[in-house]
């Protein structure tokens, strides 16, 4: 079957096959950036934002999502410019092996978005869906919390 | 054509404690494309008329394949091959990815007519989807005769227990009739009149579960033939160039035909440092001349994938009645799965990364088995044999602090090894044969204790079992060695050559699975280049195009790579400035190399970029570069002292790790954010490993919990406050004085977690992890009494 969606302010048709998940979908069409890590939900490393929200793109079915909209970590940058959460992650060190990171960014993004001004326990539960093996998420919360400072005009400091 | 004057005066570049690169928390060289998406991975890219590969498993834990017919699978349309061990190499292996000859038995075939755990390798198909690669799965028709399983240690030991490995053509298996595949036994003086000598004795035994890496990428490999041919594996590895010398030989096809390549990869942490699909698509590809794509699921992961070692370990410790530790006996049986990789490495780092740390002690016994089961498979994993090792260690040290009425942490500070001392155990355990003798040259263990205490309140809270309903308050602490590298038998090289605009590729084997190892051996060259680290372009892991090294493992990249970067550095600079002297007129002595100029002590100076334009056009031109190598003579020990406060529920035995911290001597960090994200990370899983994870297994031998949800890896509201200070050191034998620091930091959680609940509840828990009934099960026994 066809369906229409917009993938990162993209309208596109695409034909899908049956039972395909979204995950499927958008990685078999060049979307390379949502990644793959348990295909059940547990991970969050194939999450991405429809309608705005972060889902697990693997428990969607890519026939559900006919005239949605998605946007996934290639859509977060405007125009070549990082997001303040992607340069954040990057002064942080929060990116080690990078797997996870489309997830967390994609999570905090909805965080964000929800609550602009979270807690720290807000921020764990926020990324709390999405795990990383690496990094024992120190220092991925801290680039939240940084990415928040900017976005309110803070200093670094 | 570059200017020849002077050049503009500018501000020299700022400087910590010397180091204008070193030391500096700069972005990862390869952050960029991570957080934006790009198509870093192995499984990222897309090529026209891949083969999708699925494999088909046992069912049983022990079994004899009678016969395979894949006739109906071959029949599906769409299935391109199926191979199985009537069509495939019967040549032994190792999947154990060590350098050569390698420690680990040779008891493994592509496919064979036994499988040994649920999880075995019975057949491969080869089809157009996956969907139809399973459905072909389903129709091959395998018979089995199934055999009596050894499903635990102590059954691989009884007297009358199958053998495991009965085939003769394995070789390097140590009682292969009796299932050990190692065995270790060394001595230093003599520990039983070292007991008798003792005023204090305590004695433990622990044992530690099943438990799995579980990176968040799990193992892909997509091999395809180049245009010339030849066989490229890009693959999802921590050792390259093993990985193109096992499959050359499982298939006996070419090396030189062979191209490995690493892209970025999604955390290992020792399960890629196997060879686990690589030989199955390298011979798909080869037989139907098209790219081929494996990927295990999550599922296949936990079920078919490498595991940690789960180790019975009895350690017994005499002292004197001041506290000074007179005689260590340590004995450890290793429980290695179906085969045997790694078995006899592991099984030697449970000592020799463990009982050197007390070196005060004047009699020594380390010994044990490694022993093959009918279950899951042991391999690599962070911490090697040491993460065990330690738990049965420093529990001892906290009781047998306990015992001498001394505080621990004065117990390990009367005892633990210091700047200038040696341990005869260097040369007598090494990894897998004997080791080398060395003496320490940089440890500031004392500082890190010192630190942490004050950090963790040590004084104020330990053994105050300050109550808080029914939750009680605990205090533990351990302490740590590593070490760096395997002395004698690692080795990393590294080619830089230099460009028109002053900048320098650097091409190094050594392999970054998100360590951040091209980032840092990329500041060790700019540092030494006197260049910004944007002039370093990396290019690492490529058995085609960069040199060797023996790839990410045994905490060795910042040590050996890092000093194979720094001798080639040292060499391209040698050349630079020769060449600055000839174009300035002037003699090389005295010119110095900074801010990518070469200056004269009269103020002339010449870029970088003049300097290899003059190299490569105008006279005497050669091309400005070099490669070195470097192999340790010796493996320098980061040290670390972890404390952590704990709370124990003592109505449900729910156990809360309340703060977490963590002082570490790694030398000088190179990258002090990335160091700091290292140990952080070993913590998290360190934490995870003593508290939730645990491989369940069925009464058949097989995984019960073969998921992300059912085995539990701590997320981000799982994980208390952790706080890693690193503590400085200089390490002569480093480059610009660092050490190791990708393990260490995963030995500390279970022995100070198991500390910390002895101070607030009083009971030593011996078997990990520490799930709510155990200890409750601990408390209700010990309230018995």
């Amino acid at each position: 079957m066809n369906i229409e969606l917009t993938v990162n302010g993209v309208r596109r048709e695409f034909t899908i096959a049956p039972g395909e998940t979204l995950l499927e979908l958008l990685r078999r069409t060049g979307y390379k950036g949502v990644k793959k890590g348990c295909e059940a939900g547990d991970c969050g490393a194939c999450a991405v934002l429809l309608d705005g929200r972060a889902v697990n793109s693997c428990l969607v079915l890519a026939a559900k999502v006919d005239g949605h909209t998605v946007i996934t970590v290639e859509g977060l940058a405007d125009d070549g410019t990082l997001a303040p959460l992607q340069e954040a992650f990057l002064d942080t060190g929060a990116v080690q092996c990078g797997y996870c990171t489309p997830g967390m960014l994609i999570a905090a993004t909805d965080l964000l978005n929800r609550n602009p001004r979270p807690s720290e326990e807000e921020i764990k539960e926020g990324l709390s869906g999405n795990l990383c093996r690496c990094t024992g998420y120190v220092k991925q919360v801290e680039a939240v919390k940084l990415a928040l400072t900017r976005m309110n005009g803070g200093n670094d400091a | 054509m570059p200017n020849h004057g002077q050049p503009p005066v500018k501000e020299r570049t700022r400087s910590v404690e010397g180091f204008t690169v070193v030391r500096h928390n700069l972005r990862k060289v390869d952050g960029i494309p991570l957080v934006t998406g790009k198509p870093k991975f192995v499984a990222d890219i897309d090529l026209p008329n891949t083969l999708y590969v699925k494999i088909l498993r046992s069912p049983y834990a022990h079994a004899r394949i009678v016969d395979i017919n894949t006739a109906r699978a071959e029949a599906l349309p769409g299935v391109a091959l199926v191979l199985t061990y009537k069509n495939t190499p019967q040549r032994r292996f190792t999947t154990a990815g060590q350098g050569y000859p390698e420690p680990s038995p040779y008891d493994t075939r592509m496919f064979d007519t036994k499988v040994r755990f649920v999880g075995d390798r019975v057949a491969a198909v080869a089809a157009e989807t996956r969907e139809i690669a399973e459905a072909a799965l389903k129709v091959i028709e395998v018979k089995y005769e199934e055999i009596p399983a050894a499903l635990s240690i102590d059954a691989a030991l009884a007297p009358d227990a199958p053998v495991i490995h009965d085939e003769d053509d394995a070789t390097g298996i140590y009682d292969p009739k009796h299932n050990i595949v190692a065995d270790v036994d060394i001595d230093v003086g003599n520990v039983t009149q070292g007991f008798t000598k003792s005023d204090v004795t305590v004695e433990t035994t622990c044992e530690l579960q099943y438990a799995q890496h579980t990176p968040i990428e799990p193992h892909v490999v997509l091999s395809y033939l180049d245009e010339d041919d030849r066989l490229v594996l890009r693959t999802s590895t921590q050792v390259p160039f093993h990985v193109r010398r096992i499959v050359a030989y499982a298939l006996d096809y070419p090396v030189r035909n062979i191209r490995v390549i690493k892209p970025r990869i999604g955390g290992g942490f020792g399960t890629k440092q196997e060879i686990l699909l690589e030989d199955i698509a390298a011979i798909v590809t080869l037989r139907t001349r098209r790219p081929a794509l494996i990927e295990l699921t999550r599922p296949e992961e936990f079920i078919s994938a490498r595991t940690r070692h789960p180790m019975r370990i009895r350690v017994k410790l005499g002292a004197k009645s001041d506290g000074t530790l007179r005689a260590m006996e340590m004995e450890a049986i290793s429980n290695t799965g179906a085969y045997g990789s790694h078995g006899l490495t592991v099984l030697s780092n449970v000592g020799s990364k463990t009982l050197p740390l007390y070196n005060k002690a004047e009699d020594v016994h380390f010994y044990g088995k490694a022993v093959y089961t009918n279950l899951p498979v042991a391999g690599a994993y962070r911490g090697y044999g040491a993460t065990q090792g330690y738990f049965a260690l420093e529990t001892a040290m906290d009781a047998l602090a306990e015992k001498l009425g001394i505080d621990p942490v004065e117990l390990r500070r009367k005892n633990h090894i210091r700047t200038g001392e040696t341990s005869p155990i260097f040369v007598k355990l090494g990894e897998g044969r004997e080791g080398v003798e060395q003496v320490i040259r940089s440890c500031a263990l004392d500082k890190c204790i010192d630190i942490g205490m004050e950090r963790i309140d040590w004084n104020a809270r330990h053994g105050k079992r300050i109550r808080d309903g029914s939750w009680v308050h605990g205090l533990g602490m351990s302490v740590h060695m590593q070490g760096s590298g395997i002395a004698r038998i690692d080795m990393g090289a590294a080619t830089i050559k230099m460009n028109e605009d002053g900048s320098f590729n650097l091409l190094i084997g050594a392999t970054d699975l998100g360590t951040g190892s091209d980032t840092i051996l990329g500041q060790i060259a700019a540092e030494a280049l006197g260049v910004p680290l944007e002039k370093i372009i990396v290019y690492s892991s490529d058995t085609d195009m960069t040199p060797f090294d023996v790839g990410a493992y045994a905490s060795s990249t910042t040590y050996v790579s890092g000093m194979a970067v720094k001798r080639a550095a040292d060499e391209v600079k040698a050349q630079i400035i020769k060449v600055a002297a000839q174009i300035m007129g002037t003699a090389p002595d005295g010119l110095v190399l900074a801010d990518e100029h070469v200056s004269a002590p009269s103020g002339k100076s010449t870029s970088l970029s003049e300097v290899c334009h003059y190299a490569l056009y105008q006279a005497d031109q050669f091309q400005i570069g070099a490669t070195a190598s470097f192999v340790p003579d010796e493996s320098p020990p980061p040290f670390m002292a972890s404390f952590a406060e704990v709370a124990v529920d003592t109505d449900t035995g729910f156990v809360k790790v309340v703060n977490y911290v963590a002082a570490v001597d790694c030398g000088t960090p190179i990258n002090p954010k990335l160091a700091q994200g290292q140990v952080e990370g070993a913590l998290a899983n360190g934490i995870g490993y003593a508290l939730t994870e645990e491989m369940l297994l069925s009464p058949h031998g097989g995984v019960r919990n073969p998921n992300l949800f059912d085995y539990k890896i701590l997320g981000a509201l799982d994980i208390p406050p952790i706080e890693v200070i690193l503590v400085d050191s200089y390490e002569p034998t480093g480059p610009l004085g660092a050490k190791s620091v990708g393990e260490i930091g995963i030995n500390a959680p279970i022995p100070t977690i198991a500390n910390a609940i002895y101070d607030a509840v009083g009971v030593r828990l011996r078997h990990t992890p520490f799930t709510p009934e155990r200890v409750l099960a601990a408390i209700r026994d010990k309230d018995r009494l």
